[in-house]
């Protein structure tokens, strides 16, 4: 008798996916203003790690390790969240455009983030990603209820429609504030087109653990996310406890999209081009498309900043900018492909 | 004997009373099936015994009250398979059977080697071993119902609802599906209670019929019983011939011009 397991993904692919990982934090460190070689990248890396500092402290020491490593492995963890968000978020909402851009959660974190910038005194760094998810979280839901009462039933475009009228109605208040708070404007400005900054580590250690824990909440959900995809009805005949499941789903991917975003600003596309490209080659179950997403949301995002910094250098483009140049034709792409009220 | 008791049934949506007073008792092994026209509120009365619509009235299976359980526990009672069942693309025959496992499973655990077997199990005894790598989107109409069986059978329950089962089916498909679900049920003991149209098909393999209209019962018993010319010209407004056959009665519409 022919025998089947569920899905998982295959060793190779895990070994495949730990080099891939692997060469672009290299690429991502290498390029830049100053391209360091492959080879004196990981020597500095390893003689940090391990303590041999017989080599003493070189120029390249500190741009490896005040500069670039920090920022790449930020870029790798915003994508990592972003595309694991917009997977999930496409799941439990049965819809291949749902993204945290897309659904207005970036914008009410970016929301949460200036009220608590403008008005928070003494607003701790690790407090900001709490006021950003109060956003997010408000918007994710009222872009939900907005776009299942919509004439046109709970069809893909609808979502996204109420998700449009959330995120433009959230920034038109933000702006509103920034008008108030002209001092503050050039930096909130830099911030809503999506930037990954160069402070060194600081913003890394402030999102790691929010992000490492909403990443891992979804993905104790990805079986979940599967049945979710034979629609809300027949999933609570099979016992599927939709509400509290998907209520769990939309707060972890809004709690870390709103850590993520309270120290990168607005990075739009991620969730849909890159669950999107894996849906293409591995299917759509997401038992296999939510952990491909991280790893691979955060490869891409690493790329996307080594674009950002190298196209106009030395000049540098918002990142926000460039998966917005990439992302918006792939998103015409989806729609034109995802018949109307569609699923997966 | 194990047996589903609901009595005095209501389901009402937006203020319209669209199933009232309903009483059905179903031992487990029967076969009970609801006839009824169109917006007689058959497919409301199956989604109201899934839990998926809300509704008022005694529901037990023995001494347990239904309407105490969870989703999950409930479901562990009830399986249900819808009249059109979303088919996921892209979701592979051996996958979408085993979403059937859900109710006994924690929900953030995966299966364990068991229930892979069990669907392993349900695949082979409903001759679908050769499709379990095929994408369900892509089955025929009888392929997809009775893929849609092997879940709600991989549920493992002893009473399951079938929601027109055979309403897009060919002929020959149609009765592959009945023999099936006769069949399962006569060897698993399991209750049935499906909805109908054919009412010909509906006098073959149920033993009792429920004739609903306007959300009431109006008629129940044999297919002898329900199914007479006097009844369905009642209820469906329709000019029909009876002939008794062994098998059950034949329903003929007559040709009322000439």
């Amino acid at each position: 008798m022919r025998t089947a397991t569920a899905r998982t993904i295959p060793n190779w692919a895990w070994a495949l996916s730990a080099v891939a990982v692997l060469i672009t934090l290299t690429i991502g460190v290498s390029i830049g203003a100053v391209t360091i070689a492959p080879n004196v990248v990981w020597s500095e890396i390893s003689n940090q790690l391990f303590g041999n500092s017989t080599l003493g402290t070189t120029s390249n020491t500190t741009i490896i390790w005040q500069l670039r490593l920090p920022r790449v492995l930020l870029a790798f963890v915003v994508g990592s969240m972003l595309a694991s968000a917009g997977c999930a978020y496409q799941g439990t909402f049965r819809n291949p455009l749902a993204d945290p851009y897309l659904l207005g959660v970036s914008a009410g974190a970016g929301l949460g983030a200036t009220i608590a910038i403008f008005y928070g005194t003494g607003t701790s760094k690790f407090l900001l990603p709490i006021a950003a998810f109060a956003g997010a979280l408000g918007a994710v839901l009222l872009t939900y209820s907005l776009g299942r009462s919509a004439i046109a039933g709970r069809s893909s475009t609808a979502l996204v429609l109420a998700g449009v009228a959330v995120a433009s109605l959230l920034t038109a208040i933000q702006t509103l504030l920034q008008q108030q708070n002209t001092d503050k404007i050039r930096e909130i400005y830099a911030w809503v087109l999506g930037r990954l900054s160069t402070s060194g580590w600081q913003d890394l250690v402030v999102i790691t653990p929010y992000v490492t824990v909403c990443i891992l909440v979804l993905l104790r959900y990805r079986r979940v996310l599967d049945v979710f995809a034979v629609g809300d009805e027949e999933a609570l005949t099979m016992g599927l406890p939709v509400g509290r499941a998907r209520g769990a789903i939309i707060v972890a991917a809004s709690l870390g999209t709103a850590a993520a975003v309270s120290v990168t600003g607005l990075i739009g596309f991620v969730g849909i081009i890159v669950p999107h490209i894996l849906r293409l080659i591995v299917g759509n179950s997401y038992r296999i498309l939510l952990p491909l997403s991280i790893i691979y949301g955060g490869i891409f995002l690493v790329f996307a900043d080594v674009l950002a910094r190298t196209i106009l250098a030395p000049q540098e483009i918002s990142i926000g900018v460039v998966t917005a140049l990439l992302g918006a034709p792939f998103f015409l792409f989806v729609l034109g492909s995802s018949k109307n009220g569609s699923v997966t | 004997m194990t047996q589903l008791r609901v009595s005095n049934l209501h389901v009402e949506l937006s203020g319209q009373n669209i199933v009232k007073d309903i009483s059905i008792d179903v031992s487990l092994g029967q076969w009970v099936c609801i006839i009824g026209p169109n917006g007689a509120g058959k497919s409301s009365l199956l989604k109201a015994l899934a839990g998926i619509v809300p509704s008022t009235g005694d529901l037990f299976i023995d001494d347990i009250n239904l309407r105490d359980l969870s989703h999950r526990d409930r479901a562990c009672w009830i399986a249900y398979v819808a009249q059109d069942p979303v088919m996921p693309a892209g979701m592979r025959v051996f996958d979408y059977v085993l979403l059937g496992r859900t109710a006994h499973l924690k929900l953030l655990a995966t299966e364990s080697p068991r229930d892979l077997e069990i669907a392993h199990y349900v695949i082979s005894e409903l001759d679908l071993t050769e499709f379990i790598d095929r994408d369900v989107a892509t089955l025929s109409g009888g392929e997809r119902q009775r893929v849609a069986i092997a879940r709600a059978l991989t549920q493992a329950s002893p009473i399951v609802l079938l929601d027109e089962p055979t309403t897009a089916l060919d002929v020959g498909y149609q009765q592959e599906v009945l023999e099936l679900i006769d069949r399962l049920r006569k060897e698993l003991k399991i209750a049935v209670i499906s909805t109908m149209h054919d009412l010909t098909v509906s006098g073959l393999y149920p033993d009792s019929l429920l004739l609903l209209a306007n959300g009431e019962v109006v008629e129940s018993g044999t297919a002898s019983q329900v199914l007479t010319a006097e009844n369905i010209a009642k209820h469906y407004g329709a000019n029909v011939r009876i002939i008794a056959d062994v098998s059950g009665p034949i329903v003929i519409p007559e040709k009322n011009s000439n």
